[in-house]
Order: structure tokens, then sequence, then C-alpha cells
């Protein structure tokens, strides 16, 4: 363990309307610490002097719950690969180093205050289509169903996604595209998703239109980003699927 | 000093806890078939409201939706995806036996009740096992990708305080997948319009009308306004009070407010003092930290505890002068094989977390504290090749050199001919409560009309839960057993109209949250709300957390006395009430924190006997093993509060009766 000191160059925004601004503020801290846990002492220094505390979404600080978010240093959840920002430990910045953090930038993603955003989007594409058409208490034994084990591997992999929203904000476009595309990768490839199968496309993308997310141009900037290690070739998949529900229209 | 006044203890009617007649195998069925229903075009005038998006509450939210009955679902994250149920990595249980090694509904039931040291209700319990194989069906109809084997059929592995393997799991993240098929149900019904769901928000108390809970306050935790909510029952799911401790293994935004609102209002608070640590989560590094980070049980599969034989070695380690991998097999104390060799590594979690903090508090800890253990997959690795044991544990070894900057599955040493990997430093942390709101068989509180679900309520852990049995009993509630046991009581309320939100009494518990608000504003002290919280997590780690003493507790409520008044006098907020305020907010959670920790304080200093996870050190045997009182201690404890939180709360006993269980002394040896 280290000592260290960083300038973290904040975004500072009071409310969704309101013009923001970045601030700079010199921290110390440790190599083991997290960078959150370096926001947190920040804002223990804040509270202090009696100033406005920074507002930043945090809870499980586990890299699972897909709830911190923040463009560090010009990257969604910082310089770590397949990691996100709770899991980023500051071992990864040089002493004396000035740290840039910004909220997620995208129009789907309005500003709620500070580096805090609104992913309410998310929640309406799942709602439109993301899930199996089924009520609780009417399935039959889990063992009469056998599923390959590749395919259900494969389709592990997709649902890995947290949902944290870093794939739209690496993008130029601020496409969703990879979201989307894991949730109904996730579906095509088990046997529960099949008679869902075009429905759910057709009105995932629809709905993801409708908000504002930007068209896929294949940059794969949002496999590069994505903490969970979303593979692009499940948007492949998601315009297969699409082209396919469209075609039997 | 605050003690409890044994005069005044009452005890419970047995009538109250409405455990059906019959057979322990038959009493679910019994209920099911006997139970009051609500017919579908009724259910579609009646609204519950469900607090909390876990495993819980977002199965409960879906199930109910899905029969017709219109919901209101609340959470405190930006989506009901984010509850904490979401970080569950190791598996949940099922009595499928698809491994056909002897495993029933009668032995997930005996080992769960075992596991919780014969302190749980028992027809609850059982209607959990029962339950736990519709569970897996449910979830694989979802969607949920499980683990598979080649042939295509469900994998499982074993968990802690089982002979058999019943652990169903998706990767290491069980609970992830879980949440994620409760989500889309839940998502299903949002599109459907029967289910309306309310992110950033917080519920701030109950809305009692004519003896019945009939809404609640909740924040908008965006706008900062109180926002009034009515309903023909409520549902408290919301987890949880672990972080009264401050660092454990909950998120950072896990809180017991609501179920302190219940507290408050009348619901009694069951079996406090039952505090699970879970032996294997990353050490605590430095003052800075926020959080601990849970190792999954599953490693306990194929890795070993140990610590050095020789004090010598272990002062090296604590020096820095040598690493794990430079101690040979000889030198090692596989001291959980030593201790219970028919369980080894695999023996429950509170057994495990004694251990360990024996062992430390020899002199035998492994780091620069001294407060850490090995865990080891050096013979895993060396039998199965690291491929394999990578397979199963990539993604925690990742997880664990991201925090630690050591790799557990990396070649340390080799000596006389053995390869000995990097061994993991693991040690106990608050990890689940098990105590919780009151409920009876129907999962309602002592208030009418008041449900808890989850972790929320105290009902089928005992003592100590087994790993992998939160999930399960998370949906089991939600799924499966709530939504019928709700419709028992909503039967008789199908003439009476959802009550407005401008009533008096709706008007009387705004006005309560907004005077507490501006009473926190207006401190204007000199501490912020973290450090507060800190200092709390030290009493109650020192005190109140793994070896209790009826000392140390009597201290610790002096001490939890002591910072109540320097919360309501020296706390320090910034900001106003208008718009979105965390600090504000994490005060609120901090007063009912300090609260919680009395609670768990007063069942402590109760509790004459060691059982599962409250370890009384006056009452143990010669060997260290917890020494239970089942003569004066064979009850639920049950806190009913006093109107105020610097009174001590009184005590009600439900006594326990097991009919189909022999009570005896928990044995892992043989």
């Amino acid at each position: 363990m280290a000592n260290m000191t960083v300038n973290l160059k904040v975004w500072r925004q009071a409310g969704p309307k309101e013009k923001g601004e970045f601030r700079t503020y010199t921290v110390e801290t440790d190599t083991d610490t997290s960078f959150l846990e370096t926001l947190d002492i920040l804002n223990e220094q804040l509270v202090n002097n009696h100033e406005e505390p920074i507002a930043f979404d945090h809870d499980c600080r586990e890299g699972i719950c897909g709830m911190c978010s923040l463009y560090i240093n010009g990257h969604p959840h910082g310089p770590a690969t397949g990691a996100t920002t709770c899991q980023l430990y500051m071992r990864r910045f040089k002493d004396g180093e000035t740290i840039t953090v910004e909220p997620w930038r995208s129009a789907a993603f309005p500003v709620i205050k500070d580096l805090m955003v609104n992913r309410n989007a998310f929640d309406q594409i799942q709602q439109a289509g993301g899930y199996v058409s089924f009520n609780c208490g009417g399935a039959q034994d889990a063992n009469c169903l056998p599923i390959s084990k590749v395919n259900a591997d494969m389709a592990m992999d997709s649902a890995t996604c947290i949902g944290c929203g870093a794939c739209v904000a690496a993008c130029k476009n601020g496409s969703a595209m990879l979201f989307v595309s894991a949730k109904v990768s996730q579906f095509a490839l088990l046997p529960q998703g099949q008679v869902e199968r075009k429905r759910r496309a057709r009105a995932m993308v629809k709905k993801m239109d409708e908000l504002g997310f930007g068209n896929c141009t294949n940059t794969g900037a949002c496999e590069a980003e994505c903490p969970k290690c979303i593979k692009i070739s499940n948007i492949a998949r998601l315009n297969r699927e699409f082209i396919k529900a469209k075609c039997s229209d | 000093m605050a003690t409890i006044d044994t005069e005044k203890v009452k005890v419970m009617n047995p009538a109250d806890s409405k455990i059906p007649e019959g057979p322990i195998a038959e009493k679910w069925t019994n209920y099911k078939a006997h139970q009051k229903l609500v017919n579908p075009a009724n259910k579609r005038r009646l609204t519950v409201i469900v607090v909390g998006t876990g495993l819980a509450g977002a199965s409960a939210a879906s199930t109910l939706a899905e029969m017709g009955f219109n919901v209101l679902n609340f959470c405190i994250q930006d989506s009901p995806r984010r509850a904490h149920s979401i970080a569950a990595q190791g598996g949940i249980n099922a009595a499928k036996n698809y491994q056909n090694d002897g495993d029933s509904v009668y032995r997930l039931f005996y080992d769960t009740v075992k596991g919780g040291d014969y302190r749980a209700r028992e027809a609850n319990v059982y209607r959990l096992a029962e339950v736990s194989n519709n569970i897996i069906d449910q979830c694989v109809a979802q969607g949920v990708p499980f683990a598979r084997e080649y042939g295509g059929l469900l994998a499982n592995r074993s968990f802690g305080g089982a002979q058999v393997s019943r652990t169903f799991y998706a990767k290491g993240q069980t609970g992830q997948q879980l949440l994620l098929g409760a989500y889309s149900s839940l998502n299903r019904q949002i599109n459907l319009g029967k289910v309306k769901s309310f992110n950033r928000y917080e519920m701030h108390d109950v809305v009692m009308v004519d003896g019945r809970a009939r809404g609640i306050i909740a924040k908008n935790l965006v706008t900062g306004k109180f926002e009034r909510f009515s309903a023909h029952a409520v549902v408290i799911a919301t987890g949880g009070y672990g972080n009264a401790y401050f660092l454990s293994t909950n998120a950072m935004g896990c809180n017991c407010s609501a179920a302190m609102a219940c507290y408050r209002k009348g619901a009694y608070f069951a079996n406090p003092s039952y505090v699970q640590i879970h032996p294997t989560c990353i050490p605590v590094h430095g003052d800075q930290q926020s959080k601990l980070t849970l190792m999954s049980e599953s490693l306990r599969n194929d890795g070993r505890i140990w610590v050095p034989k020789d004090i010598e070695d272990a002062k090296k380690l604590q020096r820095g002068e040598i690493k794990g991998s430079d101690i040979p097999e000889e030198r090692r104390d596989y001291y959980l094989e030593r201790r219970y060799p028919a369980f080894g590594n695999l023996v429950p979690r509170d057994v495990a977390s004694r251990a360990a903090k024996e062992r430390c508090d020899k002199g035998f800890g492994v780091n620069n504290t001294g407060l850490a253990v090995f865990l080891d997959f050096s013979e895993a690795i060396n039998r199965l090749g690291i491929d394999v044991v990578r397979q199963r544990y990539g993604n925690l070894f990742d997880m664990y050199e991201e925090i630690t900057d050591v790799n557990p599955g990396e070649k340390g040493n080799e000596i006389n001919g053995t390869v000995y990997y990097n061994p993991m430093m693991i040690f106990p942390a608050i990890h689940y409560t098990m105590g919780g709101i009151w409920v009876d068989y129907e999962l309602q509180t002592s208030l009418k009309g008041l449900f808890a679900i989850g972790e929320c309520n105290f009902s089928d852990h005992g003592a100590n839960r087994l790993g992998a049995s939160a999930l399960m009993q998370g949906l089991a509630d939600g799924y499966f057993v709530l939504p019928y046991t709700i419709q028992n009581y909503l039967s008789d309320q199908i003439t009476v109209p959802c009550p407005g939100t401008d009533t008096p009494e709706f008007d009387e518990a705004e006005k309560k949250c907004v005077e507490a608000q501006n009473a926190l504003l207006k401190i204007q002290g000199k501490r912020s709300v973290d450090s507060i919280h800190k200092e709390l997590g030290h009493i109650m780690w020192e005190y109140v957390g793994m070896g209790r003493t009826k000392e140390g507790l009597t201290i610790a409520l002096d001490k939890l006395k002591a910072l109540r008044k320097e919360f309501e006098t020296n706390l320090y907020v910034p900001g106003s009430a208008e718009g979105m305020n965390n600090e504000l907010d994490k005060a609120f959670r901090l007063k009912d924190f300090i609260t919680m920790g009395e609670l768990v304080a007063y069942d402590a200093l109760n509790r004459n006997e060691s059982c599962g996870g409250h370890f009384r050190e006056e009452y143990q045997t010669e060997e260290g093993e917890a020494k239970r009182d089942d003569e004066n201690y064979f009850y639920v404890a049950c806190w009913d509060y006093q109107g105020s939180d610097e009174k001590a709360p009184e005590l009600i006993k439900e006594p326990l009766h097991y009919e189909a269980i022999k009570v005896q002394t928990r044995n892992y040896k043989s």
C-alpha cells in the first residue's frame, strides 16, 4: 500500500436543467482504496467544509448491481477492462494525476444531478418484451426441458449484462444495441424464448428507437468498454432476429 | 443502565402464530385447501403495496399482479433490477434429488432446522423445503440460465451444512440471474399496467387506519418530497439490517428503516441477535473501506481453510517475511478438517466463522493485522488442473485479484515436489440477518394487513442460515407463499374501498415525517453521517459481534445511548429538504441503525445461551462449541416497541413446538 494524492476534476450540475461545470478537488488516498471510496473521502471533506457533496450512483460495490456509472478519463467505468467503477482501485492511477470524472453522456440518459443520470429508458425497453410470458405456478419439472450446455452457457454469457449503460456512454451514436441484443440473445438461445422470439425482437427494438437511442455503426466501442465483456456478436444475432421478425410481418 | 424488566415478559398465545393443524408434511396442503380465496373479479378491485424489489419483493409483486391484484411496487435504487439480491453468488437450494444422492423434502427441512440450531419455526421451514422444487421449475420456465451438464440437465453443487448436492447455480452469479428472472416477470406486469413501479422512492412510514395497514408515506429521493400511497394491504420486502455494523457485505443503500418504521408502529421485531457472520470475506484493509466483499461459500467445495501449526510461522506471515505458499503441507493446520471430520470445510457458516476467530485470537492470523486465515486451492489445482478450477471459480479469483492485487490461482512455491499456489486470505464479516419482523405462518406481522417477506422477516432460518437458502426463502415467500396467504386476509376486504390519502391518518403520518426531517436539518452540529455510522459499526463489531458477553453487551448499550445523543446534538447534514439530498437520506437511515443496534444488543443480552449466529462466550462447551439452553430459551424473542427509542422494548415470547424433529446438540464432527 502506498499513499497518493490525486486531483479529481469532477462534473458538477445542480439539476437536469441547470448548467454544469467541472470543478477540481485534491484528495489524499492510497493505492488499496477503491475509486468510489476515494470519492467518499472527497465527499467527507466537502461535508466537513459545509459544501454540497457530489451525487453519484453506487450500491453493491461488488460489480454486479449495475448502479455505478462514471466516465473516468474518457472511459466508462474507467481504465480497467472487464470491471465496473466500484471495482476500480487507485493503484490504477499515478500519484499526482488529474482524473476527469463525468456522468454518462447520452440524450437517453438525462443528468439528474452531478454524476447521476436517469437510466429509466433501459427499464422501459425491458418492459416492452424482455421476458417469457409465463405465469407463476404452471411450470413443468425443470429437468423435463434439457438444454444443451453450449447454448445454456452462451445464454448465460448474454444474461450477464448488468444494465449499467456503459455501452451507450461509450458509443458515439448513443446506441443501446449491445444492451438490447444481450437480452434478445439470451432468450433466442433458449427453448423457453422461442414462442415470443419474433415479437420480442420487434417490440424491444421499437421501444429502443422511440426512446432516442442512436443507431449502431459497428464501431465496437461498446464491447471494448463493457464491464461484463458482453460480446458484439450479440448485436449480429439481434440484427438477424430483427430481420427475420420483420420479414415474417 | 437499560435492562429488561423480566416481570413484564409476556408469552404469546400459540394460536397467534396460526400454524395449521395436521402432521408437518400436510400442514401447507391443509392450509391451502381451507384458506379463503379472492375471486378474479374482486382481485381487480384490490390494491397491494410491495416495498422492495429484491427476490422476495419482485417475485411477490409480479405474482400478485399475475393473479389480478393491482400492485404498487417501490425501490430506493434507480431500477428494480439493482436490489441487493443481485449480489448473491453461490446458489439456491432445492430438494430435487437430481443427483440421486438421497435428498428429499424432509432432508432439506431437517438440514435447515439443524443448521438454524433448532431455533426456527418447524412448520415454516417444512413449507419452505416443500416449495423449493417449484422455485427451480418456475425459474427455468422464465429462462434463467442455470448451469447444466453436457446431457442438458441441471447441474448441482454442495454448500455448507449439507451432505448432498442440492444447490443450483448460474456461475458465481446465481442471485443476479434469479433476480433478473423475477425482474422480467415484473416488467411484463408493468407493461400490462398491473404493477406501477416507483423507483428512487424510500418508505418512511406505514399508515394505519382503524388498526389495519392501509398505506405508506414514501419519499421521492429525486424531488425530496414525501408522497402518500394507499392500498388494501402492505408488504415489506426490504431486506436485513447488516449495515448497522457499517462494514458488511450488504450494498451501501441496504437499510432497516422500513422495518424500523413498522416496529415503531407496533410490529414485533423477532430474534434481532441472530446475525450471520460469513466466514469467507476479504479481510478489512484500512480505515477508508466502505464495505466488505464476500467470496462465495462455493469456494469451500474445493478450497481448504488453514493457518500455520507453528506460531512462529504465523508471526513471520504477520510481519510479511514469508508467504502462505512458503509453508509446506506438514506445517499447515487445516483446523476445520481437524475439528469437524464429517463436514470438514463445509461446516455451517457460524461454525466456520467462530473457528477462524478462535485461531486468530490465539495468534495464528496470517496477515499484518492478524485477522485473516488462508483459503487454499493448491490441492484442488494439483488434482483437477488449473483450467478446471478456473472454470469453476475464475470470476471469483479475478474479483479477489482486483481488490487485493494477489492472484489465488498463481503458482507460489514448490517444496519437496509439491506445488503450492497463492492462497486467498479471508476473514468473517457481517453478511445476513436471520432476525427480522415477526410474522405468523401467513407471513403477516403483528399488525393487521402488514406482511413481511424475505430477509426482513424472521421465520425460516432460526439462529443461523445455511448457504444458498436465502435465495430459496426470498423466492418461496414471493412466488409461492405470500400470494396465497395474503388472500386469506384480503378475502374480507373486498367490499372495502381503497382508502383515500387525504385522511387524518395520512396527514398525521406525513406531518411526522416532515418534522423528523426538519429536526435532522436543524441540528447543524460538527459530525458527518458517515463518521457517526463508522463509530456505530465499531461498537457493534466489538461488543455485539462474533463473541458476546454480558459485560460487553452492557457496555454496548451504554455506548449506543451516548451515540444517539451525539447523533441528536452533533450531526451535520448539508443542504435542505428541497430536491435530492443524499446526506439527509443517509441520516434518516443512520438514526434507525442506532435503534436497531440497541435492539440487537438487548436481545443478545437477554439470550443467556449460545446458538447459531449468537455466541455468548459465557455459554460454550470445553471444546469451544456453542452451548444452547433449550430449557430456558426454546422460544422466539419478540420485541415490542414502547413508544420511544429511549425506552427499552418489552419482550414477548413465542414458545417453539417441535413435532417432527428431535431437538439435539448440533454435531458436524461425525
